[in-house]
C-alpha cells in the first residue's frame, strides 16, 4: 500500500515536470517576451542587456531548472497584460473557479447516480424512458446552448435568477466564497447546472448501465436466493459493486470541470480562472496561461492519485495482502 | 434428524410448465414436470445441458429470469402453494426454508464484502438474533463445512479462499437459517474433481445432520448414485424415469435412462468405445411431436411418433414410454397398433 503511493506519487512528479517542461516551451516558442518588453525600438545592445537580466541568455535546462524552482513556490512572474504576479491573479480567481466546479460535480453526483440507480432497477418503466431521453439531450447539447437557454428562461424571461457575475461574495482570509450569501447562492445556481448538467447525465447512463450489468452476476443471483431484502440487495450488493467504474469517471470529470468551466464562465462572466485563461489567450499573456497550464495538471493529477486511493477503500481484492491471506485462490 | 410426521410431502410439484415467450412463439423449456420430495429426502435431478433441470429449481425457489415464467402447474412447499406468492413472502422463504446453492462458487460470493458479512446479514434477515448471536452462528458454520481457523477467516474476503473453500462458505451460507429444501445446481460442476467429492460428501452429511431435504441437480451420476435416495431423470424439459435410485440405476426402464447408464465406462471391463446415445438432445423450438426422444430411440415404434407419453407406474418408478403401456400395466391397453 505505502509503496504503491510512494510509486503514484513518483509519477505524478514525473507527470508534472513533463507538464512544467510543455508550459515553459511556450515562453520560448510562443512569441518572444523580450520584444514584447521592448516594444518596437531597440537595439542589439538593449536586447542583450535584458536577456542578461532575466537569466534568458543562460542555457535551455538552467532557465527550465529556474522556471520550475518558481513554479513549486507558486512564482509564475507577472502577467503581460496587467502586470501584477500571475500568482496572485491565480489566487484571486480560483476560490470562484473551485466552488463552481465543486457545487456542480455534487450536483452532478447527488441527481445522477440516484437517477441511474433508478433506470438501471426500472429499465422499462415510464419514468425511466423520460430520464433516458432528457439524458440524451443533455449528453448532446453544447454547454453553450444549455447556458444561454437557461439564461433566457431563468434570468431573461421569468427573472427569478441573475444572468452573469457571483454576486455577493465574503472574504474568509484570501479565499472568496460565494456560498454565504442568498445573492451569491443564487448566482450559482444556473452556471453549476450548466457545467454539472454533462457530468450527471454521463454519470446516470454510467451507473445505469453498470447497475443492468451487476444485477446480473450470480452473486445477485445467489443473494436473492438468501432471502435478502431488495433494498440489501441493490443499494448494499449491487451498487456498491458499481462503484469502481463510477468513482473513476466522476474523478476525471472533476478534473474537466475544473479544466473546461472556460465556457461556462464566459457564458455567465464568473469570474474565474477560465475567463482570466481566454482573457489572457486573447492578449497572449504567457506566464498566466503558463500557471493555468500547470495548476489544471496539479489537479487532475492530485484527483487521479485520490481516485486511485479510493479504488483501494472500495476493493478488497487490490489490498490483497497475500502473506496474511493464507488462502490460495484458483 | 427432525423428520415431522406429515402426511403430504416438504415440496410437491405437479404439472409445472416454464415458458419463455420470444419474438418468434413460445418456448416451453419445462413441460408437464411432476415430482415430489419428502422431508430429509435428496432428490437427484440427472439430464443434459438444456433438458430443464436448472430451470425447475430456479422455478421452484422463484427466481426465473425474465422473460422466462411459470406457465401452469402449482408448486406446494409444506403443503402450502408458494408458486403464486408475492414477492416479499417469496423471499422470506429463500433462504430461510428453501436455501439454493449454486453452480460455480467463484462468483456466488459477492467480491466486496467479507464472508463473515454476507454469513450474518443473511441470519440477521431470517432469524431473530443479535448481531453478535449471529457472528458466533457464522463462525460455528463455517466450522461445520470444515473451514479452518473459522473465527481467523470469517473476515477474509471471497478472494482469499480457494474455489472448493468458497464452494464450502456457499453452503454454508445456503445452510445458515436452517432450510427444511437446499436446492443444490450442479453445486460441484465447477470444482475439480479432487474436490467435488469432498464437497458432496460435505452437502450429504450436513442435510442428513439437520434433516434437510436436499433437490441435486446434477449431470454426474456418479453424484447421484452416491447421494440421492430417488432421482429424476429430464429430457427435453420433461421427466423420462422418476424412481428409486438403485432401481434407475441397476434396472433402468426408460430407452433414454439405459441409454444413459451405457454411456458410463466402466472400470472393470475393457470397451473398444464408449457407448453413446446417437444424435443430439433436440432445440426447445424443434421438440418433436409426440414422445420428444423417439428420434433417437432404438425401440420407438408408430405411437412413439404420434402421441406424447406421461409417466406411468412400472414397479416402483415412474416412467414416461409407451413401451410400458401394455396389457399387465394398463388393463385394456391397445398395445401394438
Amino acid at each position: 500500500m505505502i509503496a504503491f503511493v510512494i510509486r503514484r506519487l513518483i509519477q505524478s512528479v514525473l507527470v508534472m515536470i513533463v507538464v512544467a517542461f510543455v508550459a515553459f516551451s511556450l515562453f520560448t516558442y510562443v512569441g518572444d517576451p523580450i520584444s514584447i518588453m521592448l516594444g518596437q525600438d531597440y537595439t542589439e545592445a538593449d536586447r542583450a542587456r535584458i536577456a542578461a537580466e532575466l537569466g534568458l541568455d543562460r542555457p535551455f535546462f538552467v532557465q527550465f531548472a529556474r522556471f520550475v524552482a518558481n513554479a513549486v513556490q507558486g512564482e509564475f512572474g507577472l502577467s503581460y497584460r496587467l502586470a501584477r504576479p500571475v500568482d496572485e491573479l491565480i489566487a484571486e480567481r480560483l476560490p470562484a473557479t473551485l466552488e463552481l466546479s465543486l457545487v456542480a460535480a455534487i450536483f452532478a453526483l447527488v441527481v445522477g447516480v440516484p437517477m441511474g440507480v433508478y433506470t438501471g432497477l426500472n429499465r422499462d418503466s415510464w419514468l425511466s424512458r423520460v430520464f433516458m431521453t432528457v439524458s440524451l439531450i443533455g449528453v448532446s447539447l453544447p454547454t453553450f446552448l444549455i447556458g444561454i437557454l437557461l439564461i433566457f428562461v431563468f434570468a431573461v424571461h421569468l427573472g427569478w435568477l441573475p444572468s452573469f457575475g457571483r454576486g455577493e461574495v465574503v472574504h474568509i482570509g484570501w479565499w472568496s466564497t460565494g456560498l454565504l450569501t442568498v445573492s451569491g447562492l443564487k448566482a450559482l445556481i444556473l452556471p453549476a447546472i450548466t457545467l454539472g448538467l454533462f457530468q450527471m447525465t454521463l454519470i446516470m447512463r454510467l451507473v445505469r448501465s453498470e447497475m443492468l450489468e451487476v444485477l446480473r452476476t450470480d452473486y445477485i443471483k445467489f443473494a436473492r436466493a438468501r432471502g435478502l431484502t431488495n433494498r440489501a440487495i441493490h443499494f448494499g450488493h449491487a451498487l456498491k459493486n458499481t462503484l469502481v467504474p463510477v468513482i473513476t469517471i466522476t474523478g476525471l470529470q472533476l478534473g474537466s470541470i475544473i479544466a473546461f468551466s472556460i465556457i461556462t464562465e464566459t457564458v455567465f462572466q464568473w469570474p474565474g480562472m477560465g475567463l482570466l485563461f481566454i482573457q489572457s489567450v486573447n492578449f497572449a499573456d504567457i506566464p498566466v496561461m503558463a500557471a493555468y497550464l500547470c495548476l489544471i495538471a496539479f489537479f487532475f493529477v492530485v484527483i487521479n492519485l485520490i481516485v486511485d486511493l479510493l479504488y483501494y477503500v472500495v476493493d478488497p481484492r487490490l489490498r490483497a495482502d497475500r502473506g496474511v491471506a493464507g488462502g490460495h485462490t484458483g | 434428524m427432525a423428520r415431522p410426521p406429515a402426511n403430504h410431502p416438504l415440496l410437491e410439484v405437479r404439472d409445472l410448465r416454464v415458458e419463455f415467450p420470444t419474438r418468434r412463439g413460445t418456448l416451453v423449456a419445462v413441460d408437464g414436470v411432476s415430482f415430489h420430495i419428502d422431508p430429509g429426502e435428496v432428490l437427484g435431478v440427472v439430464g443434459e445441458s438444456g433438458a430443464g433441470k436448472s430451470l425447475t429449481g430456479a422455478a421452484i425457489i422463484g427466481l426465473l429470469e425474465p422473460p422466462g415464467r411459470i406457465a401452469g402447474g402449482e408448486i406446494r412447499f409444506d403443503g402450502r402453494r408458494i408458486d403464486n406468492l408475492p414477492y416479499e413472502q417469496m423471499r422470506r422463504l429463500r433462504g430461510k426454508e428453501i436455501g439454493a446453492v449454486f453452480q460455480d462458487p467463484l462468483t456466488s460470493l459477492n467480491p466486496l464484502y467479507t464472508i463473515g458479512r454476507q454469513l450474518t446479514e443473511t441470519i440477521l434477515t431470517h432469524l431473530d438474533v443479535t448481531p453478535a448471536e449471529a457472528r458466533e452462528r457464522a463462525i460455528r458454520l463455517l466450522q461445520d463445512v470444515g473451514i479452518p481457523g473459522a473465527e481467523r477467516r470469517i473476515d477474509h474476503y471471497p478472494h482469499q479462499f480457494s474455489g472448493g473453500m468458497r464452494q464450502r462458505v456457499v453452503i454454508a451460507l445456503a445452510l445458515c437459517a436452517n432450510p427444511r429444501l437446499v436446492i443444490a445446481d450442479e453445486p460441484t460442476t465447477a470444482l475439480d474433481v479432487s474436490i467435488q467429492a469432498q464437497i458432496i460428501t460435505l452437502l450429504k452429511r450436513l442435510c442428513r445432520e439437520h434433516g434437510t431435504a436436499v433437490m441435486l441437480v446434477t449431470h454426474d451420476m456418479g453424484v447421484i448414485a452416491e447421494t440421492a435416495d430417488r432421482v429424476a431423470v429430464m429430457y427435453a424439459g420433461r421427466i423420462a424415469e422418476i424412481g428409486p435410485v438403485r432401481d434407475v440405476i441397476k434396472t433402468p426402464k426408460h430407452p433414454y435412462t439405459i441409454g444413459l447408464m451405457g454411456s458410463i465406462p466402466k472400470i472393470d471391463r475393457r470397451e473398444a468405445r464408449l457407448a453413446q446415445i446417437d444424435g443430439a438432445m433436440p432445440r426447445l423450438n424443434a421438440i418433436p411431436p409426440g414422445c420428444a426422444f423417439h428420434p433417437r430411440c432404438p425401440k420407438a415404434f408408430d405411437r412413439c411418433r404420434v402421441e406424447r407419453p406421461d409417466p406411468i407406474h412400472v414397479d416402483r418408478s415412474h416412467v414416461a414410454c409407451w413401451l410400458y403401456d401394455r396389457d399387465d400395466v394398463r388393463v385394456g391397453a391397445v398395445v401394438d397398433e
